[in-house]
């Protein structure tokens, strides 16, 4: 796979790989490896005198580029708050810009999800928002200065693959920058799709996290999104209704 | 002194600190903490400086895992 850039920096990697959902931080570290992600993301929460051990070292130790997120923010506010606390707590302006409309669904709040984007964008961020997959809200949030666009395939953690590939295939067709697609994923066919339809990287926690197998799961995606990403370059052959036989007609005996 | 931490009304010493906000929040230590007063966030900066007053709002928080 070549390398790709989001603002200005490269990466190998075109898998993204959430911490949340795992059984044991120990886990997570062996399938944050297994991945060969280059980048996870992590959740900012109120100090809990009692946890036991810490996301950061295990992120750290593996040389991880840290990108928290705004998860559970309803309001732009909120999450424009928990991005500068994340900056200050974390040094990094790279936030994963989450403003959901509510519990049940956790689909993003469009309006409130542009008006953090723009506010973040002013305040020095660099801003990869999860979005719908709305070819219109990601053209508006490329017009605000996000550096990437992240359209979910279904909701967040529901495993039910890409519902609308039409949808995101205009989307990636009219975006000016990354798009990654970022919630639904639940095997790794799923992931290859996102790479075949055309994006540039996949964001995934639970379908790993929450796998019978969570560092083989950890693999499978990998090669999936490198799988996808080849066969993406290599063009394949259009749908067909009827059979074209790859086998010449011509010289059969008894003809 | 009393001062809302995380959601929790405590008692805190006159002229209690953001920094002794942090503590009594039970941060381990200082790396990969922030703070907000009453929504403001505080730079690590500025925490032995900055005071606290009566019924302020301190949210203390550190990453934990997340998608």
């Amino acid at each position: 796979m070549s390398a790709f850039e989001i603002a200005g920096r490269a990466w190998e990697s075109r898998l993204i790989v959430g911490t949340g959902g795992f059984r044991s931080l120990e886990t997570m570290e062996r399938a944050l490896e297994a991945s060969g992600t280059e980048i996870a993301t992590v959740a900012l929460r109120r100090v809990d005198p009692t946890a036991q051990g810490s996301v950061l070292d295990v992120v750290e130790q593996l040389g991880l580029f840290l990108l928290p997120n705004t998860a559970g923010c309803y309001t732009a506010r909120d999450a424009v708050r928990t991005a500068q606390m994340a900056r200050e707590a974390l040094e990094t302006d790279w936030v994963k810009l989450e403003v959901i409309g509510d519990d049940r669904t956790l689909f993003p709040d469009a309006v409130e999800l542009l008006r953090a984007a723009e506010q973040l964008v002013a305040d020095g961020f660099v801003v990869l928002p999860y979005t719908n997959d709305d070819p219109i809200l990601a053209r508006r949030l490329e017009e605000v200065g996000c550096a990437a666009v992240m359209p979910l395939g279904s909701p967040i953690g529901s495993g039910a693959g890409i519902r609308n590939p039409y949808n995101l295939q205009i989307l990636i067709e009219h975006a000016g920058v990354p798009v990654i697609l970022d919630a639904g994923v639940g095997s790794a066919s799923d992931a290859a799709l996102a790479m075949e339809l055309g994006c540039d990287g996949v964001l995934l926690a639970s379908s790993v996290a929450r796998a019978k197998d969570p560092v083989a799961m950890a693999h499978a995606m990998r090669k999936a999104v490198e799988a996808g990403y080849e066969a993406r370059q290599a063009g394949r052959i259009p749908r067909r209704l009827y059979a074209e036989a790859s086998t010449p007609g011509d010289g059969i005996s008894g003809h | 002194m009393r001062i809302e931490l995380n959601g929790r009304a405590i008692d805190v010493g006159g002229g209690a600190t953001v920094a002794d906000a942090v503590a009594a929040a039970g941060a381990a230590d200082r790396r990969g903490v922030a703070v907000a007063v009453e929504g403001e966030v505080v730079p690590q900066s500025q925490w032995d400086a900055t005071a606290l007053t009566e019924g302020q709002h301190v949210d203390v928080l550190h990453a934990v895992q997340g998608g």
